[in-house]
């Protein structure tokens, strides 16, 4: 198991290295201007304004992130990455929330799930991201019980109607998936509905849940990031990345410190999902990974 | 008092519709405490539908079905049976114990109590080690034998069986079939048992309930005379092979009406 | 297609749907809301009409560069999974780098893509597109063509069948439906980031500048006008992908609930 884990871990660095390797490669022999192919311009510049060389990427982290001096620039870029991943795990918690009261209720009744069922899933097919700017008008004009609504609950509420989907899905396939026997038996123990809900669909429903998660945690970050640079939200990654494109002809490297920064902070909570995963499952009978 | 009455007892399926079906007609069966009854017959004669009907599951269109003195939904209520199915249906996520912990649960009893009766159970099928192991690491005989552990939990008066032993390889079976009946005759359970196999349903019966199809209803009830105290050498016994030649004759005069009737639609 | 079954099947999302937009302009014309605050149906319809060109050019502008991507990125992903299938380390190199993508929000590469074409290009969104349905289609696709049935590959290996036959007569017979399940998942993920992939600058000329520009200029009513837009390119994508897939089921005889043997 361990050994596995390494051979994995060692060929993604490898690949990884490979990745960077073909950079430098076309760096090389790539146009410095970038190129046309039938008279359309797609082939991309290699100038080391367009593409840095990949040391000077790196060596990038370690200063400051403006002229005036400070802090190394990774440092900043944690605070960012720091910030969209909170607002991230709220939406994620927020639309694991909605989405598995949605699937319940579609469950218990069918024409909830004949009725919505069709709208969620029309709901992922049309980019209603776009309606961030929307949402976040509503901050300091929305009074829940004297608690005024701030701006960063709207990226959150956004975040989230991202992240439901898959979770909507995956947990009502799992409801459902309950074997008809175990049904009968909860049946014949005169169980009542919600009894049987805890006792039999939710367990029963755990391993289709738990890939849908992963789904709706990196949902969730896109869905923050984005709603970030809609609505010109200060101090997350969103906005970083977008500032730092922006100062691009000055300081080409810069904007990679951030792309990495949402990297990780991806990653973070994609491996803190992985590790509810692993808790989750971990007295079920193992699955050949395919 | 008896523990099954079941009186003029008919189910009709998608009542009033085009496509309904008459799974049994005009059943009368009684049975009484501590007695083994199987319901034997080819597919589609009911049998299953008839052990749903005691067990509650669902309702009759016609009649009345009485367990342990009670209307059945109110036996239901009271836990008065425990059922156990072909596929031993044990909970993947829960260990052996906690499964057979379950109905207690249901009923609202305390940990110690529930861990108490579960360790009983299981040391009474004889698998008192494997508290702790999950379902998937048992074999299929041994799922089924927690799974009666599961069924006999709360002590109930009623065991339910639809053809336990059917996804059982004929050895295991038969190991079954023993362990079954010892554990019944010390406990002292009636048991309703719905099977399609005749030696099983002679091994096993006190009384054997054949049923034919179409519709389903009881064409003969037959006595099996083999005394309690049945073991292994039981199966070569005479009284053994007379009891399968008249439970297979009686399936047999089912057998040839379906197929004589066959031969007149033509 | 009986009356029946479509009422049965239309009736409660469309019972849902009326009441839905019944409630919402009630509640606006009700609590009196400034259409900065929520606009009404009814005014969201007006803008519509009466931008109904403008918008129609933005959906065309987004809609371009997300079949550009979707086309290319379906290709190179069929390609890619073929490759993987036949030269394992290429797969196990590629595995831990499609994990690890899928993990990190890599919309924010068009920055990086910005950088290396020139302003006005269109061609960075494409990429973006192009990347993410590359993905999504390699993943489903390569899982079609390695989970065959062992039977199957059992049954022609008795044949003596040669890899190429057990690759077009096995392997990618089996592999098709899932081609179309990445399909119906991609087609709109293409349309939401060409329309994303605009939000990090670029040409403005698409849905991704205009919905956040009306936003910000409080005409509220007419950015809701370019989400309608938005929703119907998105589910004109998933539509065609949908009848795309309903045809080849249809040529290929398929058990209507999809069984194998």
């Amino acid at each position: 198991m361990i050994r596995r884990a390494a051979r994995r871990t060692g060929l993604f660095c490898l690949a990884l290295f490979l990745v960077a390797c073909a950079w430098e490669f076309y760096k090389v022999i790539g146009p410095e201007d970038g190129g046309s192919v039938f008279g359309i311009r797609m082939i991309p510049k290699a100038s080391n304004r367009a593409m840095p060389h990949t040391w000077d990427i790196l060596q990038r982290l370690g200063e400051p992130e403006n002229r005036a001096g400070g802090d190394p620039i990774w440092v900043a870029v944690a605070g960012y990455a720091w910030y969209t991943f909170r607002l991230s795990l709220v939406g994620l918690v927020l639309g694991i929330g909605v989405g598995t009261g949605l699937a319940v209720l579609m469950t218990r009744f069918r024409f909830a799930e004949r009725g919505l069922l069709p709208w969620i899933i029309m709901s992922q097919t049309v980019p209603l991201i776009a309606l961030a700017p929307q949402v976040v008008s509503w901050s300091g004009r929305i009074d829940i019980f004297g608690w005024e609504w701030p701006r960063w609950a709207s990226v959150c509420v956004l975040a989230a109607f991202l992240a439901f989907f898959p979770v909507a899905v995956g947990t009502l396939r799992g409801l459902k998936s309950a074997p008809a026997a175990s049904l009968e038996l909860m049946d014949s123990y005169a169980a009542s509905w919600t009894r049987t809900l805890f006792k039999l669909r939710f367990p029963a429903a755990v391993p289709h849940i738990v890939p849908s998660l992963k789904l709706a945690a990196t949902l969730s970050v896109v869905g923050v990031i984005v709603a970030e640079i809609s609505t010109g939200i200060r101090g997350g990654i969103g906005r970083a990345v977008l500032s730092y494109q922006q100062a691009s002809t000055g300081d080409p490297t810069k904007v990679y410190a951030a792309v990495l920064g949402a990297a990780a902070l991806g990653l973070l909570l994609f491996g803190l999902v992985v590790l509810i995963d692993v808790l989750l499952m971990r007295n079920r009978p193992q699955e050949n990974p395919a | 008092m008896t523990a099954v009455v079941i009186k003029d007892v008919s189910k009709v399926f998608n009542v009033g519709k085009p496509n309904y079906v008459d799974a049994l007609v005009d059943i009368d069966l009684t049975i009484e405490p501590g007695e083994f009854v199987s319901l034997i017959g080819p597919s589609g004669c009911g049998k299953s539908t008839l052990l749903r009907l005691i067990a509650n599951l669902i309702e009759p269109t016609v009649g009345s079905v009485l367990v342990n003195g009670k209307p059945a939904a109110q036996a239901r209520l009271d836990q008065d049976y425990g059922m156990a199915f072909q596929h031993a249906g044990l909970f993947d996520w829960r260990s052996v114990e906690k499964n057979v912990e379950l109905p207690l649960e249901l009923k609202g009893w305390d940990k110690a109590r529930r861990r108490a009766r579960a360790q009983e159970m299981l040391e009474l099928v004889k698998l008192p080690e494997f508290a702790r192991h999950m379902p998937w690491q048992l074999s299929g005989g041994m799922q089924q034998r927690v799974a009666i552990a599961r069924a006999l939990a709360s002590h109930p008066p009623l065991l339910l069986m639809d053809e336990p032993f059917g996804a059982l390889d004929e050895m295991t079976r038969e190991h079954m079939q023993s362990e079954l009946l010892q554990i019944c005759a010390s406990t002292e359970t009636t048991v309703v048992f719905v099977t399609h196999s005749i030696p099983e349903a002679a091994y096993l019966s006190d009384r054997v309930v054949v049923m034919s199809p179409r519709p389903g209803q009881i064409t003969e009830i037959i006595d099996v005379d083999l005394g309690s105290g049945r073991n292994e050498d039981t199966r070569e016994a005479d009284a053994f092979y007379d009891s399968i030649t008249a439970i297979r004759e009686a399936l047999r005069g089912i057998g040839h009406a379906e197929i004589r009737g066959g031969m007149d639609d033509r | 297609m009986n009356l029946r079954r479509v009422l049965n099947v239309g009736l409660p999302p469309a019972a849902f749907g009326v009441v839905f937009v019944v409630a919402w302009e009630a509640v606006v014309q009700g609590f009196d809301l400034k259409p900065y605050f929520l606009p009404a149906p009814s005014a969201i319809w007006n803008a519509l009409i009466d931008n109904a060109e403008l918008v129609r050019n933005a959906s065309f502008a987004s809609g371009a560069n997300a079949l550009v991507g979707l086309l290319a990125g379906t290709l190179l992903g069929i390609t890619a999974s073929f490759l993987l299938m036949r030269f394992n380390i290429l797969n196990e190199l590629v595995s831990p780098l499609a994990i690890a993508l899928n993990a990190v929000p890599i919309i924010v590469l068009v920055a990086v893509f910005q950088n290396m074409f020139a302003s006005t290009s269109e061609i960075p969104r494409r990429l973006m597109v192009m990347l993410i349905v590359f993905f999504i289609v390699l993943v489903n696709v390569a899982k079609g063509l390695r989970q065959v049935h062992p039977t199957h590959l059992e049954l022609m290996r008795s044949y003596a069948a040669s890899p190429v036959a057990i690759l077009t007569k096995t392997r990618i017979p089996n592999a098709l439906p899932y081609l179309f399940t990445a399909l119906k998942i991609a087609a709109p993920t293409a349309v939401i980031t060409a329309f994303v992939s605009e939000y990090f600058g670029g040409r403005q000329n698409g849905l991704g500048y205009f919905i956040p520009s009306n936003f910000a200029n409080s005409k509220n009513a007419v950015a809701w006008a370019y989400v309608i837009g938005a929703c119907l390119l998105g589910l004109t994508f998933y539509l065609v992908s949908v009848i795309l897939e309903s045809i080849i089921k249809q040529r290929r005889g398929a058990a209507p609930g999809g069984e194998t043997t």
